[in-house]
């Protein structure tokens, strides 16, 4: 019977990684809720911002800002947004597959990469692959201030503004519902304008102050609203994404156990009937 | 009809205010100014202060901002409020600080990876020797 014992000691073990994985299920969806009442909440200020700068690139302004002008792309910028935990399922590596091929696309061209890492996960994983690291954001927790974001965001602005840079995209994952969360690269800089018909007569704004200084500061805050909402977002797939993880691996345990039960059932059986046949062939023996 | 405009009043963290109103007072930064229906195409920079509505029905409200910008726009008006304290100097700060993970990061990357790979083994040995000395407990009694 050892061979059964050491089945018991393995049912044993999986029936408690049962129970940690569909804690953390239950853990997970409920922060998943929280989550996406976060992204939620966040979501009218980043289309009120999306609708201001809609108006002034469709606007005659007197100045037009550095952010919207096109230049030759020589050296391209990334901001990352990962999670800082794992167990999350394919969520950070799928990102990251989709962000290598963006950049994979653009370095073919001669442009050169550099990254801005936000979350642990990331910093993980291009300190392994690689890459040109400028700015790391990590445990953000899991209600992400804009605050925390400021300086990862700026130093890849400043970048910009100085020239290193030519062009600024975002990865990050898109929260499409629980089930499905997909991979996305969206480019943050040049500022690409919807053109607008009702929008396009000659108009400007009244500035104050004057033009240059208000953009300036508007045009950073409407960079940072995109990558903060990028990251709520992140923050609910992960929970989303965990979530799913952590039922599969749940289910995956009970099949688990199911399996090796019926082994250890089958090993006590012909223990049993082995042992009754040495008694009754010893008996007939000795008879 | 009274003469009214939307107002919407947000920050990236909350949406605050959204709604008709009569009357807008904010604190820009050349001064207080009010929105009225009919105002000028305008977008200005707040500095911190109050925010006063007042609603068709009369009903005053009063919000603070610290720091943000006024958008008015036809019949619209958008507060983006700043929910973070700003200014160049923390911001130049942040930046910095960022980097400064970045670089460590770099610095102490062999330390890091290694320490998460011996952390792992580690775990694995601890469980091979448990589910041993099991075994051996249970082979010695039986």
């Amino acid at each position: 019977m050892a061979a059964g014992k050491e089945i018991r000691t393995k049912i044993t073990s999986i029936q408690s990684t049962q129970k940690i994985t569909s804690a953390m299920e239950m853990v997970a969806a409920s922060k998943m809720r929280r989550a996406q009442d976060r992204m939620e909440v966040g979501k009218p200020y980043a289309q009120r911002m999306r609708a201001v700068v809609g108006h002034i690139a469709n606007s005659t302004p007197e100045y037009r800002h550095a952010y919207m002008q096109e230049r030759e792309v020589k050296r391209a910028g990334y901001i990352i947004v990962s999670t800082d935990r794992g167990l999350c399922g394919g969520l950070n590596i799928n990102l990251f597959k989709s962000a290598i091929a963006s950049m994979k696309a653009l370095q073919d061209l001669g442009v050169d990469i550099e990254l801005c890492l936000v979350g642990a996960k990331a910093g993980g994983f291009f300190a392994s692959v690689g890459g040109n690291v400028t700015a790391t954001v990590k445990y953000l927790g899991e209600e992400p201030s804009l605050g925390d974001l400021i300086g990862g965001v700026k130093s890849m602005l400043d970048a910009y503004t100085e020239g290193r840079i030519d062009a600024l995209y975002l990865a990050g994952n898109e929260f499409v519902n629980t089930m499905t969360q997909s991979p996305a690269v969206e480019q943050l800089l040049p500022l690409k304008a919807e053109q607008s018909e009702s929008m396009s007569h000659h108009w400007d704004y009244l500035y104050e102050p004057d033009a240059r200084e208000l953009l300036d500061a508007l045009m950073v805050r409407y960079i940072e609203s995109l990558v903060y909402q990028a990251v709520v977002e992140n923050g609910a797939c992960e929970q989303a994404a965990r979530m799913i993880a952590m039922k599969n691996a749940t289910d995956n345990a009970g099949e688990l156990i199911e399996d090796l039960q019926l082994v250890y059932n089958k090993a006590r059986q012909a223990a049993i009937t082995q042992e009754l046949a040495e008694i009754v062939g010893g008996a007939a023996a000795i008879g | 009809m009274a003469m009214t405009l939307q107002c919407d009043i947000v920050s990236a963290e909350a949406q605050i205010y959204t709604g008709l109103v009569e009357l807008l007072v904010a604190t820009g930064i050349e001064g207080e100014l009010g929105v009225c229906y009919g105002h000028a195409a305008l977008l200005t920079r707040l500095i911190p202060g109050p925010i006063r509505i007042v609603e068709p029905t009369g009903e005053e409200q009063v919000y603070y901002a610290s720091g943000g910008f006024l958008e008015v726009q036809g019949d619209v008006v958008t507060v983006l409020a700043d929910t973070a304290v700003r200014a160049d100097d923390i911001d130049e700060a942040a930046a910095e600080t960022a980097r400064q993970n970045a670089e460590e990061a770099l610095a102490n990357q062999q330390g890091e990876i290694d320490y998460g790979r011996a952390s792992a083994q580690l775990a694995e040995a601890t469980a091979q020797l448990s589910a041993l000395r099991k075994l051996k407990n249970r082979a010695g009694r039986g």
